[in-house]
């Protein structure tokens, strides 16, 4: 017993998140008769068995495509929604169990940043009003405290002059604009950990690298430490430290950005590595010789589909998903 | 008259809605030959997809095209009756929507759509002869014919986008026109159906617009790229061209902010400030508020499209004549 103890310790000293043997299955929606002459239910297993640990102040992403888990994996992890299985630490304590007044505790810390800033932002409520309203839940501030607050995160995320902002209503903002201003709501209770579900997917390309650059600043300014869920891998390699590739529910792949990237080693990371497009016209990457790799990239692509067969635990899945590409 | 596919000259489209006048596309000419890609790209908002349906005449209501001429192999498509216009479309140039979940009909077979689509244009060909021709072009876009009888709902989104694909080419068009073909799916599906449109174009000769807001898709694929920068041209030169000589600041702002999979330590840069309103578009050149180098002239000129080179040209000052760099 001791032994363990000891080595747990050792561990956990900069680590902020240890997610261990998650299982989220959804039952899936069974028609009447069915109901009635079968009592086997069926689920959907989003995610199937998935363990990471994230350290102090690293960008771990969660890559893959749709419907491998990803983003039910954030969610399981900010505590959004129940886990059929497995356990999360957060910060050393175990937060599947806690009581009511310990996840108010726990979600100051924990904040998510959504997808689409269309639609994660009440229409009928004004910008300043949404942004500070976090602090009043959290009974942390109120009134002119409030808004000093608000004014100063809105200028950090880089929304100036803040002031012209806090009566405007969503749809008065551009999406760049909605995406900080839902950086600013999610860091206001001053988190150490945000979950950062696809935030730039929605986003003009032209700003996309602007609301990254802010991400990482603020990591530095503020110590945040990020679950990165993306499915562009060409933006999880310029931000992240650490990738797990999923499929189907499971991590097939973990590494630190550098192994994951040149030797990938799972059949389906090299497929997806593969499928990426390059910013490159064929023609120069035909002669330039360091990137000389597109036969051999149709090539794993081409192999991918034969090579799972038999590779995958998961194989007849994989199968099926492939014929119905 | 050139010898090319399809010749647009000086289109102008305009969206007349309560709030004023939008000019969605002003002045865009280009042609096209015969095999050829054409790569637009642009933000939301930056008229690419108007100037796509202008094509084929099809931009939706508050909409109209004020100016311009489009000549596909000698005839004037914008003056032609309703009921050339409607062969045109589907026999010259056929239009593969964004959303392949929407723009099929979820009541009708696969086979369905496509018998329609050929006895409408060819009403002299049988049921059955319409049936096999259907089965082959599924086969074509690697559908398994067998599934002819599948409703839409049946199909995952690659499937759908490849039915869409097969409509398009049921008639041998000579022109596809592409609107963000890929934009809803997975990297490993975009990546095979961009291979597919490829390999068809290469197949039957056809000529490609590939709409698109992601440069590297472009880069990747085609051979000359448009860059359209809010309802303006701004640069149009072979995607070689683009890749290692731009010259406007916003194709240079954005080759610089999209990451590179194949490249170790990218420093992105971001282009500062966000897209115009096209309600309230800035006098002057349209890019100038987020511009690194406009002057004065940029202000309160529009520049003009300048030949900076035999197939390339920059809608921007710095390249004036008489003006050093």
């Amino acid at each position: 017993m001791l032994p363990i103890r000891r080595r747990e310790k050792k561990v956990s000293q900069n680590e902020i998140l240890r997610v261990e043997h998650l299982k989220k299955y959804f039952p899936m929606e069974k028609s009447f008769v069915e109901k009635m002459l079968t009592r086997t239910r069926h689920f959907v297993k989003a995610v199937d068995g998935v363990s990471f640990s994230v350290l102090k102040g690293e960008i771990f992403t969660l890559a893959g495509e749709s419907g491998c888990g990803k983003t039910t994996t954030g969610k399981l992890v900010a505590k959004l929604i129940p886990p059929t299985e497995g356990k999360i630490f957060f910060d050393n304590v175990e937060i599947t169990t806690l009581n009511h007044q310990a996840v108010r505790m726990f979600k100051r810390k924990m904040q998510i940043i959504f997808q689409d800033p269309y639609a994660s932002f009440n229409p009928r409520m004004k910008i300043g009003d949404a942004v500070g309203h976090p602090l009043e839940i959290h009974d942390i501030a109120k009134g002119l405290e409030k808004r000093k607050k608000v004014l100063e995160i809105l200028e950090r995320v880089g929304i100036t002059p803040a002031e012209r902002f806090l009566d405007l209503y969503p749809h008065q903002m551009s999406g760049g604009q909605r995406q900080r201003a839902a950086m600013a709501r999610a860091l206001i209770l001053q988190p150490k950990f945000v979950v950062a579900d696809e935030p730039v997917s929605m986003i003009d390309v032209s700003l996309r690298t602007a609301i990254i650059d802010l991400m990482l600043n603020l990591r530095r300014d503020l110590e945040l430490t990020y679950l990165f869920i993306t499915h562009d891998l060409a933006i999880a390699k310029y931000i992240s430290d650490k990738i797990a590739i999923m499929y189907l529910g499971k991590i097939v792949e973990l590494g630190n950005k550098e192994t994951i990237f040149s030797n990938p080693k799972h059949p389906y990371t090299q497929a997806l590595l593969s499928a990426i497009p390059v910013p490159i016209p064929e023609r120069i990457r035909k002669n330039n010789s360091r990137t000389n790799s597109k036969k051999n990239r149709t090539h794993r692509r081409g192999t991918f589909r034969c090579k799972h067969t038999f590779r995958l635990p998961l194989s007849h899945k994989v199968s099926i998903r492939q014929k119905s590409l | 008259m050139s010898q090319s596919l399809i010749n647009v000259d000086a289109l102008t489209v305009e969206y007349w809605t309560r709030r004023g006048k939008i000019r969605a596309v002003e002045d865009v000419s280009f042609s096209l030959d015969k095999a050829e890609t054409i790569g637009i790209v642009g933000e939301s908002g930056s008229g690419k997809s108007t100037l796509g349906l202008s094509l084929i005449n099809l931009v939706p209501f508050p909409g109209r095209i004020i100016k311009g001429k489009i000549i596909l192999k000698g005839k004037e498509v914008l003056k032609l009756p309703k009921d050339d216009m409607r062969n045109l479309r589907g026999k010259e140039i056929c239009y593969v929507f964004q959303d392949p979940m929407t723009s099929l009909n979820p009541v009708k077979k696969l086979g369905d759509h496509i018998v329609e689509l050929i006895r409408t244009h060819e009403p002299q060909i049988t049921k059955q002869e319409a049936l096999k021709r259907a089965k082959k072009l599924l086969k074509d876009v690697e559908i398994q014919p067998d599934r002819i009888n599948d409703y839409p709902h049946q199909l995952s989104g690659g499937m759908r986008q490849r039915v869409m694909i097969a409509l398009a080419i049921a008639l041998n068009p000579s022109i596809v026109v592409a609107d963000e073909p890929t934009t809803a799916l997975d990297v490993i599906v975009q990546a095979k159906i961009l291979d597919l449109l490829n390999a068809l174009r290469d197949a039957y000769g056809m000529a490609l617009i590939l709409i698109t807001h992601d440069l590297s898709i472009v880069l990747q694929r085609s051979d000359r790229i448009m860059v359209m920068y809010a309802g303006h041209i701004v640069e149009y030169a072979p995607s070689i061209e683009i890749y290692s000589n731009p010259k406007h600041p916003y194709t240079q702002g954005l080759l610089k902010s999209i990451p590179n999979i194949e490249l170790d330590d990218q420093k992105l840069e971001a282009i500062s400030g966000s897209p115009p309103d096209l309600l309230n578009l800035p006098k002057g050149c349209r890019f100038w508020p987020r511009c690194y180098c406009a002057f004065e002239k940029c202000k309160s000129e529009v520049p003009p499209l300048i030949k900076t080179g035999t197939e390339h040209s920059t809608r921007c000052f710095l390249y004036e004549e008489g003006r050093k760099k």
